[in-house]
């Protein structure tokens, strides 16, 4: 499964309940606001590197870079594009939009 | 006469402080907030600017929004000094919860701790909150 989450961890929880209900082995995307929870320092970088241990960790770069983010990414989360995000829907067999 | 214009024409002043606690870019509040201090600068009150929360990212340098086609707002943080509103408040949590220091920061401002910052609101005539 692919879970996507488009808010920001310090304003909500989406993030850590995506987390405590992945399974290992799935996708977790960051778009829109969740993006700041792939910016190193944050109150989420230690959540966000014990699930990488079990799941895969995206972000979409467009939304790092309108947001300053770009350049603080945690290392091993992987930056795709619009075109990037398609492809990760397109192969995994199902999909949930965290809101 | 009613009050407002015995006010309006008495030239009273009254502290207005802005609250900002979302980001920038994931919904619109953050410029709508904008707008309303940049017409709150024409009434000539007391304007301040309080980031708190989410809020604090709103003025983070080096945001480039070209890849979400989306306007970049962000400059016009630093116009704001043009205007006589120089009253920026920071709260230190947010700042640290979010790995950012003053110096990730766009413009100028003031580093307060949660109570300075409670007592700063509480000292306020109007509160407005984005």
């Amino acid at each position: 499964m692919l879970h996507i989450v488009n808010k920001s961890p310090t304003e909500r929880n989406a993030l850590e309940s995506c987390l405590r209900l992945a399974l290992d082995g799935a996708a977790v995307l960051l778009i829109e606001d969740g993006v700041y929870a792939a910016a190193r320092g944050g109150a989420a970088e230690a959540r966000l590197r014990e699930a990488m241990k079990r799941v895969k960790v995206y972000a979409l770069k467009g939304d790092l870079e309108a947001r300053g983010m770009a350049a603080r990414v945690i290392e091993g989360i992987e930056l795709v594009d619009y075109g990037g995000f398609v492809d990760l829907v397109c192969e995994r067999p199902s999909c949930q939009s965290w809101l | 006469m009613s009050e407002m214009e015995q006010e309006e024409s008495s030239g009273v002043v009254k502290k207005f402080m802005f609250v900002n606690r979302k980001a920038p870019h994931g919904s619109i509040y953050a410029l709508e907030s904008l707008e309303v201090v940049l017409i709150s600068a024409a009434f000539d009150q007391d304007v301040s600017l309080a980031f708190v929360d989410d809020g604090v990212y709103q003025i983070v340098k080096g945001q480039q929004t070209k890849g979400i086609e989306t306007k970049n707002f962000s400059p016009t943080y630093r116009a704001l000094e043009g205007y006589d509103i120089e009253k920026l408040y920071v709260e230190r949590a947010a700042l640290e919860a979010r790995g950012l220091n003053e110096d990730d920061l766009l413009v100028d401002v003031q580093v307060l701790d949660a109570a300075e910052m409670a007592g700063l609101m509480a000292a306020q005539d109007v509160v407005i909150s984005f």
